[in-house]
């Protein structure tokens, strides 16, 4: 038998073939260095919450008290008389602009995907994705800037109200910050429900759209409410839009004129005025830490719900 | 089980000894032993189902990439414990097998053949090229792509592609070559083309051949096993199993086609 | 023979309605796209000028070009792209092609998604207590890009995996019997293969790290700095920064200015994101198996 390597198979066996050389040690090292590069993403995600603790660490031993951080609408830190530490009236702020924004957001997104999966196809398909794909692009600091220049003065002349950074402004731009993720989520839940189902449909004789409301939509909800919770987490977190444009008083809102500040905005308008280590900067870090278990937790419900429909 | 012909001092090319393959619930292979001596040609037929591509799996040591495989049992290569093998690359690079399916990799048909040897270490042109055109000669496919040997491998036809997977596992220069229905994606005169250089790699190697095509192992195989339900039901020198010198009627009437 | 019955029309009727409605939904989200546009075109366009991309700033912002911001931004972008593809890469590679089912797999799963959804004030948070305060590095470019390559990982690490599982398993299994490594499958047949789809999860990581503000605004970025950077050590500008403190916090600005920066950060942007459709639709074209 011809070989290109300089050997002979001995008689009776060959077995150099069992030999360790660099091939095996160098996709040994490369599952190690592939490993490390899988288990990074576990580590990082243990590290903010670690990091965001510890900075945020002596506030909760210290000034911390359980039921003046959430139930008192009354965040001081910087007053003279009496530091309070209330994040009511944030956790309202972020609240009502989110709820507003998914007001707007969830019918128009489920409208879109139902309109994009179902009845339009080709060329007018591409474009509307393309669209959504690009809407999706444009950072959220842009959208604040929109939500001051643009819907602030609009807001003040349509409703005659005085000040036209309120939640109406923020719950509009959130809206359509939130909507391309969560079109393009129930689009895919959309996509999932396997066709034998439409065939079924309309072989009964059923209309384009009775299809879609009596065996599809059915069909898709799990994914679809996937697609709204994910939504909501990408509201939730927002921090520069909101910022830009919710105005800046503390306070329980009464209607969607009200200016409000989220608990995300008062984190970025606050940090670069305290003194690293002080009772208010780690006050921020708490809530920081609130933050990031709200998120943690409506994230792993959208999987969870999302993988259910892959599964089933 | 019967074996028919063993000599006593030579060690085998390949031994099997009470292999026993699962995949979860189910029994591919139940207590299957045989030996595949150097330089011959080992048929082994049967119908479907009958756990012959489980044994070319377990062979080649692919059931590492199946995790619902279980292997119990011991095969030797050479004499060595194939599940105690420290480079198990090294043991594929030895053992060639083709698999029923056509696969052209997504590279030029050139370096589609040339890969098994780059891996090994070849590198000069010259060197390739002699190699490349060998393979694909006695894959009987040369003719065919001697003008195209930069087209997409994976873009052939089916043929094409089934030769050029044969090319490839030639390629490797290996000492046991293992074929499981080859034919199936080529048509019969291409076939007896490459029934003809297996019988002359014999001298060279050792084969194994699983084979639908009964009249295929009679034409090529030195010895034949028959496989069914994942047992192996007996091996003998080919030409007894047509002249129906075996033991086993279940063999007699596979080989006589009253079913399979 | 079949003629429509009242029945019929009446749900055609239905179903016309219904279409227009959803059509008007998906107008109505896309409008925005084009009128934000159009007003960022109107009342930026005409402060872009060679002036404005190239020089830098004077008379405290209010005049002159937005230069340190346009470079302050490619230099994270630079940054946050060399720390975060490699390690992205990596880890999709382990997912795709060594990841056993276990609850190890399930875990790293679970992380990608959540950190995803980190809130980016929250990344600008550990980014301040991780490599600002615990690691020293300072308000820096280094710390700013590591925060920035944090929040974008996913991105790369979904893309990659997703172009890495589009390759065909015979092909790797075919590889394996010849007696290739793991290794040598992927670096010859899996990697080459997937490599356009990663380089749209890469753009789109650009367009998402360019268009940051809060994770560079306390870990490296910052609104009036004389100078340019000379080390990773440095602070630096940033086009998206410059842009909140110009549209909030600068008093007597020219009306056009902060519309002319979100012009020039929304092109950026959007030719991008066009880069990585464009890639997207050449990729489904061509077919090599």
């Amino acid at each position: 038998m011809e070989q290109s390597q300089a050997q002979s198979p001995s008689p009776p066996c060959d077995t150099r073939f069992d030999r360790l050389n660099s091939d095996w040690y160098i996709d040994k090292l490369a599952q190690v260095l592939m490993f490390v590069g899988g288990i990074s993403v576990i580590v990082f995600i243990v590290g903010i919450f670690v990091f965001v603790s510890i900075e945020g660490f002596g506030f909760l031993v210290g000034k911390f008290e359980f039921s003046e951080f959430f139930f008192s609408p009354d965040w001081r830190p910087t007053s003279q008389t009496k530091e309070t530490y209330g994040i009511l009236a944030l956790m309202a702020g972020t609240a009502s602009v989110t709820g507003f924004a998914m007001l707007v957001a969830i019918p128009f997104s489920l409208g879109a995907a139902i309109y994009i999966a179902e009845f339009s196809s080709g060329k007018t398909r591409e474009f509307l994705k393309i669209t959504v794909e690009l809407l999706a692009a444009i950072p959220s600091v842009v959208w604040g800037f929109i939500g001051l220049a643009i819907m602030n003065p609009l807001i003040i002349q349509v409703f005659h109200v005085p000040v036209g950074l309120n939640i109406l402004n923020a719950g509009i731009i959130l809206g359509l910050m939130a909507a391309p993720i969560m079109t393009s989520i129930a689009e895919d839940a959309l996509k999932a429900v396997p066709d034998r189902y439409r065939e079924a449909a309309e072989a009964m004789g059923a209309t384009r759209w009775q299809m879609i409301y009596r065996v599809v939509l059915p069909a898709a909800k799990n994914g679809l409410l996937g697609a709204v919770l994910l939504g909501v987490g990408r509201g939730f977190g927002e921090t520069m839009a909101v910022l830009m444009a919710t105005g800046h008083s503390i306070n329980l809102p009464t209607s969607v004129f009200d200016s409000v500040r989220a608990l995300t905005a008062t984190i970025a308008a606050e940090l670069g005025e305290t003194a690293v280590g002080s009772n208010h900067y780690q006050a921020l870090f708490a809530i920081g830490i609130f933050l990031f278990a709200v998120t943690f937790v409506i994230n792993l419900a959208a999987d969870l719900i999302v993988r259910g429909v892959r599964k089933g | 089980m019967v074996v028919a012909g063993a000599q006593k001092d030579e060690i085998p090319h390949l031994a099997v000894r009470d292999l026993t393959i699962r995949y979860k619930q189910f029994t591919a292979l139940e207590n299957v032993s045989l030996e595949v001596r150097r330089n011959e040609i080992f048929g082994i037929i049967g119908p479907a189902n009958a756990g012959k591509t489980s044994l070319l799996k377990a062979i080649n040591r692919m059931d590492m990439f199946d995790s619902s495989m279980r292997v119990q049992g011991l095969i030797t290569f050479n004499g060595i414990d194939t599940r105690k093998v420290r480079n198990v690359y090294g043991l594929r690079r030895r053992i060639g097998v083709v698999f029923p399916l056509p696969v052209g990799l997504p590279l030029s048909v050139y370096d589609n053949v040339a890969l098994a040897p780059r891996l090994a270490g070849t590198k000069t042109r010259a060197d390739l090229d002699v190699i490349v055109e060998r393979c694909l000669r006695r894959a009987a496919v040369w003719d065919e792509v001697k003008d195209r040997l930069t087209a997409l491998g994976s873009l052939l036809s089916g043929g094409q592609q089934q030769r050029l997977t044969i090319a490839r596992a030639l390629s490797q220069e290996p000492e046991l070559l293992m074929l499981d229905e080859f034919s199936i994606a080529v048509d019969p005169v291409t076939t007896m083309r490459i029934e003809d250089v297996l019988k002359e790699l014999k001298k060279e190697i050792s084969i194994i051949l699983v084979t639908n095509l009964v009249q295929q192992a009679r034409r090529l195989a030195d010895r034949t096993a028959f496989f069914l339900d994942g047992k192996c039901i007996e091996t003998a020198v080919t030409e007894d199993l047509f002249t129906g010198a075996v033991q086993d009627q279940r063999t007699r009437d596979y080989v006589e086609g009253r079913f399979g | 023979m079949f003629s429509a019955t009242s029945l019929n029309r009446k749900n055609d009727r239905k179903e016309m309605v219904v279409r227009w409605l959803l059509g008007g939904m998906t107008g109505l989200l896309v409008l925005p796209v084009v009128v934000i546009l159009s007003v960022l075109v109107y009342k930026g366009g005409p402060v872009i000028s060679f002036e404005f991309l190239f020089t830098t700033p004077t008379k405290g912002m209010t005049a002159g070009g937005i230069f340190p911001a346009l470079l302050g931004t490619i230099l994270l972008v630079i940054c946050a792209l060399l720390a975060s593809v490699p390690l992205g890469i990596a880890s999709a590679i382990y997912l795709s092609e060594y990841a056993p089912d276990n609850w190890l797999t399930r875990a790293i799963n679970l992380a990608i998604i959540n950190l995803a959804g980190v809130p980016s004030i929250v990344h600008a948070l550990f980014g301040l207590g991780a490599f600002v305060i615990f690691f020293r590095f300072g308000t820096s470019i280094l710390a700013a890009s590591l925060t920035l390559a944090i929040m974008t990982l996913p991105v790369v690490i979904v893309a990659t995996r997703e172009s890495l599982q589009a390759v065909p398993y015979a092909f790797r299994e075919a590889c394996w019997n010849m007696g290739a490594t793991r290794w040598q499958t992927i670096r010859r047949i899996v990697l080459p293969n997937a490599v356009t789809g990663i380089l749209t999860g890469v753009i789109l990581e650009v367009c998402r790290t360019a268009g940051e503000t809060a994770p560079i605004m306390f870990t490296g970025a910052a609104f009036f700095l004389p100078l340019l950077p000379q080390s990773v050590f440095d602070q630096t500008m940033a086009l998206s920064l410059h842009l909140f403190v110009v549209a909030t916090q600068v008093p007597n600005m020219p009306e056009g200015v902060p519309y002319g920066v979100a012009l020039v950060l929304i092109a950026m942007v959007l030719i991008m994101n066009s880069l990585s459709i464009a890639l997207r639709m050449y990729l489904r074209g061509r077919k090599k198996w």
